[in-house]
């Protein structure tokens, strides 16, 4: 069984982002591993883990896929350190503006051309926030849409996958034979930190680096385009009172004051 | 005149106020028609609820296969549909499924797409709020139609009434959208509480309740809301994941906002900064939810809850 995780290097949740030129400035903030993506990380090695193991030239072994600069080379080390066999990192200077349509393609043409049985992604990345990559390397490839998922269970011998679907409409159960594309929420499990022997042994696993020339697709401009971009302003300083016992009160004539009640 | 698609969005099987909020925009663009996407038997009844909204005409599909086989289902429906009628633009509710199934037919029908659009203009350009609110975005699709997910609770509703027609279409689903089969559903567990993106208001607890939801509960009970968690308190087990509102939740965008016991993580913020109203209770001066109070009380939820929710009741009666 083979498992591909998709991840992404986001801008720290706590740094301040800009924006340069109609897109994020990603070049003055630290960067992290989005941390969605541990999630995915996480659960595919636990796949794996709980049917013999990812150990060098097993059965079984997981690949990180991911796209971004050179730099991104940080974010795939961290889910090697975790326990990654391997890493594909797709830089290319024509992808620096990529959507989320061009980034779910070159996502699927790597995965189609490698062979994979699942893909598990974070269900979004904490700087776009759109939610939509994983429905649509499904979409693109043709696989299994198991998206959303509070928990995977896995039978490789059958080549079978189920998940509970967790969202707003509520819990489904569903199943759909290999290969199958997935997006793991943030209950699903706890991510391991990496190891002292996990950082070193991922110092020494490779990271192969491809440019768009290298996966056969050519560079397109976006299916969408920034306009213009604004910083909001601040939201103005409100009343703050210290709650001697008319706390609730003066809530209520706050309320009654702006007619919410 | 251009057509615009928007796919309807029910509740308990009800055309929903977003339903309503995405007419209103779509006919900014164009004529609106509304897409039903339906369980076998049930198109007529729920086309039927569709009773509020700039909506010049309805299509209902009904298959089996919109339950058994999930959202790719759903979006390889709304992707032919798109081949069959041309319409420039689709919008969608901006939740788990809408964002899924937009870019599903994204890929399918290779458009653009915006998600989380904040408001829509007549040009088809949608206007976002990112990075935690800090920053708005003005864009526009610029290739095949535009696909736009649009964050409920934003667009101010046109509930007119309008005479729809309705055409019933078959459709056959494609394989490749089938792949995922869908063995049983459970709704979610609705109390008698408003949905929680839809609502007007919301009441959210946090670390501060210890646990103990009662006090944020009656309050929004007092208030006709919905009860929100930050993910702390989901974290902790104290309140149902479906509830959290935040980066890795659900994004709200109420009327009026009551943070309770909540200290105002970015992960928070993110999902709650563009409420209307923001109200804050907290025991920590220092809580960075202070900074975004419109109204703010420094105290003990405990204590100020009860009395609040007291003088809510008493102004009603």
């Amino acid at each position: 069984m083979r498992i591909a995780v998709c991840i992404k290097q986001v801008p720290d949740s706590w740094a301040e982002k800009k924006m340069v030129n109609g897109a994020l400035d990603r070049e003055n903030v630290d960067a992290v591993l989005n941390d969605l993506d541990e999630y995915a990380v996480e659960e595919a090695l636990r796949i794996v883990e709980a049917h013999g193991g990812n150990e060098d030239g097993g059965a079984h072994s997981v690949t990180v896929i991911s796209m971004g600069p050179a730099r991104a080379t940080d974010a795939v080390r961290k889910a090697l350190s975790m326990g990654a066999n391997g890493a594909i990192l797709i830089t290319d200077p024509a992808l620096a503006s990529a959507d989320a349509l061009l980034t779910s393609k070159v996502l699927a043409h790597v995965i189609n051309s490698e062979g994979f049985d699942l893909v598990i992604c974070g269900t979004e990345s904490t700087d776009a926030r759109m939610s939509v990559v994983p429905a649509m390397i499904a979409a693109r490839l043709g696989w299994a849409q198991l998206t959303f998922a509070g928990s995977v269970d896995v039978d490789p011998a059958q080549s079978k996958v189920s998940i509970t679907r967790v969202s707003e409409a509520g819990v489904d159960s569903m199943s759909a034979n290999f290969p199958a594309v997935i997006s793991v929420i943030e209950k699903i499990n706890e991510p391991r930190y990496p190891s002292f022997k996990g950082i070193m042994a991922a110092k020494k696993k490779s990271i192969e680096s491809r440019d768009l020339a290298a996966i056969g697709i050519s560079a397109q401009s976006a299916w969408s385009q920034v306009i213009d971009s604004q910083l909001r302003p601040p939201r103005a300083a409100g009343v703050k009172v210290s709650d001697d016992g008319s706390g609730g009160e003066k809530l209520v004539n706050f309320l009654a004051e702006r007619k919410l009640i | 005149m251009s057509t615009v698609f928007i796919l309807a969005d029910f509740v308990n099987g009800q055309a929903s106020k977003t339903t309503t909020e995405l007419a209103t925009a779509a006919a900014r663009i164009g004529e609106v028609t509304a897409v039903v996407l339906a369980p076998v038997g049930q198109g007529a009844a729920l086309a039927a609820t569709l009773t509020s909204g700039p909506i010049s005409s309805i299509l209902v599909v009904e298959n089996a296969d919109f339950q058994s086989h999930g959202v790719s289902a759903s979006a390889d429906a709304v992707a032919q549909l798109i081949a069959q009628k041309s319409p420039t633009a689709l919008l969608v509710a901006s939740h788990a499924f809408g964002k899924e199934l937009a870019g599903y037919v994204a890929v399918k029908t290779d458009s653009g797409i915006i998600t989380d659009a904040v408001d829509v203009a007549s040009d088809a350009s949608a206007t976002q709020v990112i990075f935690g609110g800090s920053t708005t975005v003005h864009s526009k699709v610029s290739n095949g139609i535009t696909i736009i997910t649009v964050r409920p609770n934003c667009i101010t509703a046109d509930i007119s009434a309008h005479a729809a027609s309705v055409e019933n279409i078959s459709l056959t689903i494609s394989d490749s959208a089938k792949k995922a089969t869908v063995s049983s559903s459970q709704p979610p567990l609705k109390g008698g509480r408003p949905e929680l993106t839809e609502a007007n208001i919301v009441v959210s607890g946090g670390r501060g309740t210890n646990g103990d939801f009662a006090a944020v509960e009656a309050f929004a009970d007092s208030l006709g809301a919905a009860v929100g968690a930050s993910r702390a308190a989901t974290d902790a087990g104290w309140y149902p994941h479906s509830h959290q509102v935040g980066q890795t939740g659900k994004t709200v965008s109420p009327q009026l906002y009551v943070a309770c016991g909540i200290s105002g993580a970015i992960q928070h913020r993110a999902g709650m900064q563009t409420s209307k109203a923001i109200v804050v209770i907290n025991k920590d001066p220092e809580a960075p939810i202070f900074e975004l109070a419109d109204f703010g009380v420094i105290g003990d939820l405990f204590a100020v809850l009860p009395v609040a929710t007291e003088g809510v009741n008493a102004r009603k009666s």
